[in-house]
């Protein structure tokens, strides 16, 4: 018996307001006509033409890509090994420090991730640009990776891989015909998640990019520290339209997946 | 050791990109600043060997963690900081707890939709999402547009560059993190524990306070880490919503770091902010085991 109340009615309808006008009023206005950003001078797409004539925010486009794509897949692969030693390597020398190492990440504030990479880079005399970008993003979202796949790991019942072992796969073929099947959607979301960070890392990439490689948010940065710009209006629409997109699909393939999955098991249980 | 490989590779990745460099903030928060590349004294010299060595540790020192305490405007900053967070982390515990009541009291068939809602500005740039607000908070924008014309004010209200954006930029940004955990922890509840205490002549209020809130318990502490830990740190909300009055300690960090160039007091304050983030991420820590020996 649970009561849906006005009260509960309410508190739904005030909090996703809050949660979305902010954004719905961003998207508006970047088809405002108008200069002035808080006057509305009728509609028009004209900043997104303005946007995609201007050459800095699009070299940056291309930048932050290819550090998110190149990162998250490196952190996927990182992160995933992390896991698979975390949860089933038992007990090894340095595990305490190891297990640190993947959870301090998470908690560390920004400004001192990004300053001690930043330093790092410095006192081995590597130049700042995208290769640095790189490393540091993968670091801290390899531990994101690892956090989400452990989880996934740690529910699942090892007796499937024993079973392939015994019936005489090599472990590596076995992690790959069993295991990894099993944890894909975890590896997975532990991918895109990885790949979000990248794209939306500000002050990491702030302390580790070079005059050589900026990445977008670090030009939105700039740029919106001056004030409200119609550009950066029509460039967030974008993105904010990018990413509903993207989770939307990607819960829809999962529903789907998952009802596969249930009619897949129904179909044994009767066989 | 059939894991060895395995190890070897995050392990060696995490030492040399994260242990590694935390340890060089370490040493150059003992160091001196200078004016010379790099911007600080002593540096190792291993070619000198064990006499350079011993000269090295010999040169560190605790003048820039003295430095701070002198300062006014580091303690100033911490204190800040620490008052920011808590009051952001009451607010948004205040606003998001309505918000994950109502979720979990909502039909089965909603729900899906509903926790997608909450998750999807998570997904959604957090520097956008702050940005958003400063076309509502100007002086001359939306919300004094609003207020000015249903004639509620008759000044324009001054919010952007206060504290009052900051606080409203954090519990905007982070009020996802607030309402999963207590969502979660309220779903689980058993509802015939309500309708007990409701039998037994608790009032509805009543019950609510000596049920529900017990049993979501876990569920506030978590979510109040999940904001209180990050917004401590803040360096984007009090840059662009923040005035510069608002003093917060990742605004500081970042300033003395890029504009002033002191490496040294830079790290320094990286270390102290750290000793102080260490004791709520040791209960946060604490608060999540209780949890899952509870899930058993």
């Amino acid at each position: 018996m649970r009561r849906f109340s006005w009260f509960n009615a309410t508190s739904l309808t005030l909090g996703f307001a809050f949660l979305y006008l902010p954004m719905v009023i961003l998207i508006i206005y970047s088809f405002n006509e108008s200069k002035l950003v808080t006057v509305w001078g009728g509609f028009s797409t004209k900043w997104y033409g303005e946007l995609l004539g201007n050459e800095a925010f699009l070299d940056a486009a291309w930048v932050t890509i290819q550090v998110a794509v190149v990162s998250s897949t490196i952190a996927t692969a990182l992160g995933t090994m992390a896991a698979y030693v975390l949860v089933r390597a038992g007990r090894f020398a340095g595990r305490t420090l190891f297990s640190g190492m993947i959870y301090a990440p998470l908690v560390m504030p920004e400004v001192i991730t990004g300053l001690s990479l930043l330093l790092l880079f410095i006192g081995i005399g590597l130049d700042r640009g995208i290769l640095t970008i790189i490393l540091a993003h993968t670091t801290f979202s390899m531990c994101f990776v690892s956090v989400v796949v452990s989880s996934r790991l740690v529910s699942f019942d090892r007796s499937l891989e024993e079973a392939a072992l015994d019936l005489g796969c090599s472990p590596f073929s076995a992690f790959r015909l069993v295991t990894l099947p099993i944890i894909a959607p975890a590896v997975i979301s532990g991918w895109l998640l990885a790949f979000t960070l990248s794209l939306d890392d500000l002050v990491i990439a702030s302390f580790t990019a070079g005059p050589s490689a900026t990445t977008l948010p670090i030009k939105i940065f700039s740029a919106v520290r001056l004030g409200v710009s119609p550009e950066i209006n029509a460039l967030s629409t974008l993105m904010i339209a990018v990413v509903t997109v993207g989770v939307i699909s990607a819960s829809l393939i999962s529903k789907r997946q998952l009802m596969r999955q249930q009619a897949d098991e129904r179909e044994a249980e009767r066989a | 050791m059939r894991h060895f490989a395995l190890i070897i590779v995050p392990y060696a990745w995490l030492v040399a990109l994260f242990l590694v460099p935390f340890l060089i903030v370490l040493k150059i928060s003992l160091s001196d600043p200078a004016l010379a590349i790099p911007p600080y004294t002593p540096t190792l010299d291993l070619a000198a060997g064990w006499a350079g060595m011993r000269e090295f540790f010999a040169d560190l020192d605790m003048e820039n963690f003295t430095f701070l305490t002198t300062d006014d405007l580091y303690w100033k900053a911490y204190l800040s900081s620490l008052q920011i967070a808590l009051i952001s982390t009451l607010l948004t515990l205040a606003i998001g707890y309505p918000i994950a009541y109502a979720m979990a009291r909502a039909p089965d068939h909603w729900r899906p939709t509903l926790l997608m809602l909450v998750i999807l500005p998570f997904w959604t740039s957090f520097l956008i999402r702050v940005y958003s607000w400063m076309g509502i908070l100007l002086t001359e924008g939306y919300l004094n547009q609003l207020l000015l014309g249903m004639g509620v004010i008759s000044e324009p209200l001054t919010i952007l560059n206060t504290n009052t954006a900051v606080y409203i930029g954090i519990v905007y940004t982070y009020l996802p993190f607030m309402i999963l955990p207590i969502y979660s922890a309220l779903e689980r509840m058993d509802d015939s524990l309500l309708e007990a205490a409701e039998d037994l002549g608790c009032s509805r209020l009543t019950a609510f306070w000596l049920v529900t809130i017990p049993l979501s318990k876990n569920g506030i502490i978590a979510g109040c880490f999940l904001v209180f830990i990050p917004a401590l740190g803040e360096f984007v909300i009090p840059s662009l919503l923040g005035g510069s009055d608002t003093l917060m300690i990742g605004k500081i960090l970042w300033e003395e770091f890029f504009n002033n160039r002191d490496w040294p007091v830079a790290s320094a304050v990286a270390v102290v902010l750290l000793l102080i983030l260490i004791i709520p991420i040791v209960l946060f820590q604490r608060n999540e085991q209780k949890q899952r020996e509870i899930d058993g």
